[in-house]
């Protein structure tokens, strides 16, 4: 991805250079004194460009640099996954779900319950996993959705009602998230677990000294087909449309007939299935803890407000250029400080365009 | 009663009589002083005279409930007047708490030094470490404040979540700056000398042999008097400030941010002031926390116990209100210790049957925490003592105090 996005960047910067006269196509801000989303896009991507260079300097080989930056696409797909659902909710319902990041936990330690209950079968192809790890993931996406739509008609549909303000809507899924990781550690404890514990995952080897696991390339198949999939719902089908017209305006979409509480619980279903099954991707790329869902939530909404809220498709950018970033920076930071990265970049768009690059309006 | 009761009861008398000023806060001065006063001694000596067993965790529950309060209170002063959405108390908090804990330790030397580091050591005086505490986490809220306050209210939410996660972090691995993950220890305690054998000089000869039935450990009988004196005063400047021109303006920058621009108000400044104004309050709280843990690390910053507690002890005893805020620090904080003893309870019954979940069984405290603050959200958003709205006292008639 960086390599096609280095010249793609100093080609930007160029233009902008020559534009400085005109100053329109790139340097251009709208009326709320916001830059256009190019302009945001290519200081990004200079961003990152940056960070690579700087983990070059740092030491690290240009292979092991491209495997990092190979690895930050897939944990952007991690994050998409999350970061799709979030931006769904936020869209829809108009508040930040601070118990999101839990969604991803649950749904990781459901499916390890599965896993450990369910049969195994061999692991299938050079995946390190077998069929009921794709059994309890489908499982627990339908658990953690379930839990999403119960908490939304006890606590979220009755502040909806009073017509809360979205500051109490926001508080009130705060202390979701405390609840809801205090039951997984009082279940699971609050160790580190591994899926498959002691089994081997040798990385393939990729021409340009590239590094990859097997697992890596399913979880951003994954990723990239559920993204597809949603994008396909979200303007083809009738719960879809219904959907983006209650985020659009959703007295106008009463109006017009559409039951809103019917999308707002597919809306919960879907943002949180897709959560699980980000955070069971997660806990196969590295380990599962009880804090995984919170430590993830920071870079998830890093990428939901840098992509624009609402916007699935800036989601899925904005947690790649996440991804890319928390990863290459481990090259000449401590990777400790992953999400501090994704809040610099949030501060930096933020600055730029608060809308978002793909702001809907 | 023995000499060293009377001792401590004469030390509960500084926080027994502040409450009474607090809690006949209608009556005037002339009424108010006295019986104040009254209270304090009846509470003070009863407790001695009475319950001598429970004085000890009596002093040291409460000085963790004003430290907690006075964070309320600064947490007060950016959501109860200001409406700011402020998720990263544990940030301000510790930096306050690492600001005091550099300013007024000694920089290791000998074979300590081999073993913790820290970025500098000044030997200061503790009112020196406090103010630099406040203006520590006054400076980070601004820097804070400048890029995000100005967004929507969710943005803060999000973005002060992330700082505070990040100072942490900073906190926890760089150990050149604050021993990194280990934690920071010897923090002096402020007047301590009091209790010592060797005693501190400046204090009278008769005093002295007077205190001297007390020993270090009772050191947190002082501490408490510090920690309410610095409770009323914080209460006292907010109450004071929050009742100015400038607090009504504040409220209104709240309720009407419209109409507060278009009668002349600064909005963006306000609101940056505010919020600043909170995170030295909240820095204040950290640079009390330090002296009185002796030893601090990254870990006692977790949103936790550092944020989440202080958002449900808010909005229980009511944001807007400076006296619920206190309220609600001491029923929360009373809740929380309460729930400790349930769980230790439950601990020690279902060891025999699962150890496993035993072990668990402080986790239960999480998910009942996070459960009260959705059912205060639902049924009781205005908390228990609501924000009175009130713009002048010279209308009611009744002049105030």
């Amino acid at each position: 991805m960086i390599d096609s996005a280095q010249p793609a960047a100093d080609k930007n910067m160029l233009t902008g250079a020559a534009d400085a006269g005109g100053a329109e196509a790139v340097d251009a801000r709208d009326s709320g004194g916001a830059r256009s989303s190019r302009f945001v896009g290519g200081v990004l991507l200079l961003v990152l460009a940056g960070m690579w260079v700087a983990g070059w300097l740092a030491g690290t080989s240009a292979e092991d640099m491209l495997s990092l930056t190979a690895w930050g696409v897939m944990l952007g797909g991690i994050i998409a996954l999350g970061g799709i659902g979030l931006t769904l909710c936020y869209g829809v319902l108009k508040f930040p779900n601070f118990a999101h990041g839990e969604f991803l936990t649950l749904g990781a330690y459901v499916t390890y319950g599965m896993v450990l209950v369910l049969p195994q079968s061999n692991p299938i192809w050079r995946f390190s996993f077998g069929w009921e790890l794709v059994v309890g993931l489908l499982l627990a996406a339908a658990v953690t959705a379930i839990v999403a739509i119960v908490i939304d008609r006890l606590l979220y549909r009755p502040l909806r009602r009073h017509q809360s303000p979205l500051v109490l809507l926001a508080m009130a899924s705060l202390g979701m998230e405390f609840l809801l990781r205090g039951v997984v550690y009082l279940i699971w404890g609050s160790d580190f677990h591994f899926y498959y514990s002691g089994r081997s995952n040798p990385a393939l080897y990729l021409p340009f000294g590239l590094r990859i696991q097997a697992d890596q390339f399913f979880v951003f198949a994954l990723a990239l087909i559920l993204v597809a999939l949603l994008y396909w719902m979200l303007t083809r089908t009738r719960i879809g449309k219904a959907m983006r017209a209650t985020a659009d305006n959703p007295d106008l979409a009463q109006v017009r007939g559409i039951n809103t509480e019917q999308v707002i619980a597919w809306t919960w279903s879907i943002g949180a299935g897709l959560a699980a099954i980000g955070g069971v991707m997660y806990g196969l790329a590295s380990q599962m803890r009880p804090d995984m869902g919170f430590v993830l939530l920071l870079p998830l909404f890093a990428a939901v407000i840098m992509g624009g809220i609402g916007s699935a498709w800036g989601a899925l950018v904005g947690s790649i250029i996440i991804g890319v970033a928390m990863q290459l920076t481990s090259a000449f930071l401590n990777p400790a400080y992953g999400p501090a990265v994704a809040f610099v970049l949030m501060v930096l768009v933020l600055l730029m365009r608060p809308q978002g690059l793909f702001a809907q309006r | 009663m023995d000499a060293l009761n009377l001792l401590k009861a004469c030390f509960l008398l500084v926080p027994a009589c502040l409450l009474g000023c607090l809690l006949f806060s209608r009556w005037r001065w002339r009424v108010r002083l006295p019986a104040a006063l009254a209270l304090g001694a009846v509470l003070a000596f009863g407790v001695a005279g009475w319950l001598p067993g429970i004085m000890d965790y009596l002093v040291s529950f409460s000085i963790m409930a004003i430290i907690y309060s006075i964070l309320s209170l600064g947490l007060n002063a950016q959501w109860g007047y200001n409406g700011h959405l402020n998720f990263g108390v544990a940030g301000f908090f510790a930096v306050g708490a690492f600001t005091m804990a550099l300013f007024v330790t000694s920089p290791p030397s000998g074979l300590m030094a081999a073993y913790a580091h820290q970025w500098f050591g000044l030997d200061a005086p503790y009112l020196v470490g406090m103010a630099a505490a406040g203006i520590m986490a006054g400076i980070v809220a601004y820097l804070i404040a400048q890029p995000i306050l100005h967004l929507r209210a969710d943005f803060l939410a999000i973005a002060t979540l992330g700082i505070a996660e990040i100072i942490r972090l900073v906190f926890q691995n760089e150990r050149w700056l604050a021993n990194g993950p280990q934690p920071m220890s010897g923090i002096p305690q402020p007047l301590s000398c009091v209790f010592d054998q060797a005693g501190c000089g400046w204090l009278p000869e008769a005093l002295q042999s007077a205190l001297s039935v007390m020993q270090p450990r009772d050191y947190s009988y002082l501490y408490l008097a510090i920690v309410t004196l610095a409770l009323a005063v914080t209460y006292a400047v907010l109450e004071a400030m929050v009742r100015s021109p400038w607090g009504r303006a504040l409220r209104a920058v709240r309720d009407e941010e419209d109409s507060a621009a278009m009668s002349g108000k600064h909005v963006k400044s306000l609101r940056v002031q505010s919020f600043v104004l909170g995170a030295v309050v909240i820095g204040v709280a950290g640079a009390l926390y330090a002296p009185y843990m002796v030893t601090i690390d990254y870990s006692h910053f977790k949103p936790l116990f550092a944020t989440f507690l202080v958002w449900v002890m808010l909005m229980l005893g009511g944001s807007g209100n400076n006296k619920g805020a206190i309220l609600g620090a001491f029923v929360i904080w009373a809740v929380w210790s309460g729930t400790g003893f349930v769980t230790d309870y439950l601990q020690v019954a279902l060891q025999g049957l699962a150890p496993d979940v035993a072990s668990r069984m402080s986790f239960l405290r999480w998910a009942f925490v996070g459960l009260l603050l959705a059912l205060i959200v639902l049924y009781r958003p205005q908390g228990i003592l609501p924000e009175k709205k009130r713009v002048s006292r010279f209308i009611d008639g009744e002049p105030e105090r």
